[in-house]
């Protein structure tokens, strides 16, 4: 009879232990998504930070390419005044597009690839670009770390106990999917 | 999703490495014992007994103590030591070569969700790079002046995704612990083998004491064999960790950059180079992403290439990552 108490006392405590351990699991990888989230934010910021540079050191030497700045312009301003997530979110992908056409573009100016100050920057805003797209890029995968957790057995469990909900994945841009087309004509 | 069986491998990499550094401070404690014993039965007349020479096992516990402490001042300095050793330098965020080598550190970090390494350039043209730290958070990258010089973007990102990948799979970790490991064993074999020169007459003593002259003599040769082998074995050790860790390394690296075709450049170029990075020597060929000894090593394949080389062939490395990108057919193994 003492026995069999024991016995049931000692699963009791193994599956409490096994809960707590499944439950910190969540919160952590949850807590791991939200940094992820704010590491995206981060990397946009300073990309905006930078385009105001880039467009005044190019502009005197690109005049055929106003129309590629303006819009860059444009998407930057739309998206530090972006008052909703989806706003923002296709204001951002504008950018991306705009800068992306922007880089290419520049490789036809051999006056700004003679320009230090340019290169440079040039250089900065790939490297911001790249941060951006690597930000998001581990945010999806922490984001499938966390759902995968909380939807196979027996985590499923300890996350509807708890009300965990999953994240959303971030959508890949359509203008990112898209190749590139650069028109190099320059008329 | 395609990456599923990948994270699940980066955690299975993870808890390997963890258990092979377990089985390896177990065996150098095993190690250390055997020798410390063998010098106290053979040479300071102590047996377990306890009824002849001096009471207590003096050497035993003097070689755990030097062990450790050699072996956690390794630990703790290795990293710099080898930075030194190699003459690198901190990159210099003013020149553009080497600005845009901290920027791709920074992306691969962002990549790969870990602190930014530190970033040291070392003045060599011959192309190389290495990682080395003791954890994530005191981790630095070190490439050589010429791989910036000779690489692009996308294959310096290659690489880097490839450092960083020894970073996140805990390589360098183990790395450091072999090689702190490694010397402390190298040291005190040395210092055994020493203690056998100078005190050759005890050992005839106190083996004629022990009153078993035939079983002791063969415990002593053994001994002396353990003693004399114990850096060649470790050497080698270090030798396999690092090769079947260098295949993942880029694996992961296509993982962080999603761009197999940029390491693969990266690795026919450096291999292209030939010359041996003459900053970078024996003790710290395992931890570079080429042999630093030309190439004439990495060309190499066969056995007796695959047990004394510290990276697998280039080739095979080349072609496993173009059959990633759907380049090639992957190779027959």
């Amino acid at each position: 009879m003492f026995m069999a108490l024991l016995f049931l006392v000692g699963v009791a405590v193994v599956l409490a232990l096994w809960l707590v351990g499944q439950f910190n699991v969540l919160v952590q990888l949850k807590n791991q998504v939200q940094n992820a989230w704010a590491q995206i934010d981060v990397q946009l910021k300073r990309r905006a930070d930078l385009i105001p540079n880039l467009v005044n050191t190019v502009k005197g030497v690109m005049k055929f390419e106003q129309d590629t700045l303006e819009k860059v312009m444009n998407a930057r301003a739309r998206a530090l005044g972006a008052t909703t997530m989806k706003e923002r979110g296709d204001a951002e992908a504008e950018l991306s597009q705009g800068l992306g056409r922007l880089l290419a573009v520049m490789e036809n100016y051999p006056e700004l690839k003679a320009n230090q100050n340019a290169l440079q920057l040039q250089e900065e805003v790939t490297a911001t670009e790249n941060k951006v797209g690597f930000a998001r890029q581990f945010y999806n995968d922490m984001v499938m770390k966390f759902n995968t957790a909380q939807q196979m057995f027996p985590g499923n469990l300890v996350a509807q106990m708890f009300g965990f909900k999953p994240s959303e994945f971030l959508a890949v841009p359509e203008a990112d999917k898209a190749v590139p087309t650069v028109d190099l004509s320059l008329s | 999703m395609a990456d599923a069986p990948q994270r699940a491998t980066f955690y299975e990499l993870q808890a390997e490495n963890r258990r092979n550094s377990v089985l390896l401070i177990v065996g150098f404690l095993a190690l250390v014992l055997f020798l410390g014993l063998g010098l106290d039965v053979f040479f300071l007349g102590w047996s377990p007994g306890g009824e002849s020479g001096f009471g207590i096992p003096l050497a035993t516990p003097f070689a755990l103590l030097f062990g450790a402490v050699h072996a956690s001042y390794s630990w703790f300095a290795g990293a710099s030591q080898v930075l030194s050793s190699t003459g690198a330098r901190p990159a210099d965020p003013n020149d553009p070569l080497e600005r845009q080598f901290e920027n791709v550190v920074e992306e691969m970090a962002i990549a790969s969700g870990l602190p930014k390494p530190a970033t040291y350039v070392v003045p060599d043209p011959d192309p190389n790079a290495f990682a080395v730290g003791r954890d994530p958070a005191h981790a630095a990258i070190a490439v050589t002046r010429g791989l910036l010089e000779t690489l692009d973007r996308e294959e310096l990102q290659g690489v880097v995704g490839h450092e960083m990948s020894h970073v996140r799979n805990l390589d360098i970790r183990a790395m450091t612990l072999v090689t702190a490991l490694f010397g402390a064993a190298a040291l005190l074999s040395d210092v055994a083998r020493r203690g056998m020169y100078h005190s050759g007459g005890r050992d005839r003593g106190s083996s004629r004491r022990s009153g078993d002259g035939g079983g002791m003599a063969i415990l002593f040769l053994v001994w002396l064999l353990v003693a004399a082998l114990a850096p060649f074995v470790t050497r080698l050790l270090a030798l396999a960790v690092s090769r079947s860790r260098e295949y993942l390394a880029d694996v992961s690296s296509a993982e962080l950059t999603r761009n197999p075709l940029g390491l693969a450049a990266a690795l026919r170029k450096i291999g292209a180079a030939h010359h041996p990075t003459r900053l970078i020597t024996q003790g710290s060929a395992h931890l570079c992403i080429t042999d630093p000894r030309g190439w004439s090593v990495n060309d190499r394949e066969g056995e007796g290439a695959e047990l004394f080389g510290t990276h697998p062939p280039l080739a095979k490395r080349i072609a496993i990552l173009e059959s990633m990108a759907g380049v090639v057919a992957p190779p027959a193994s």
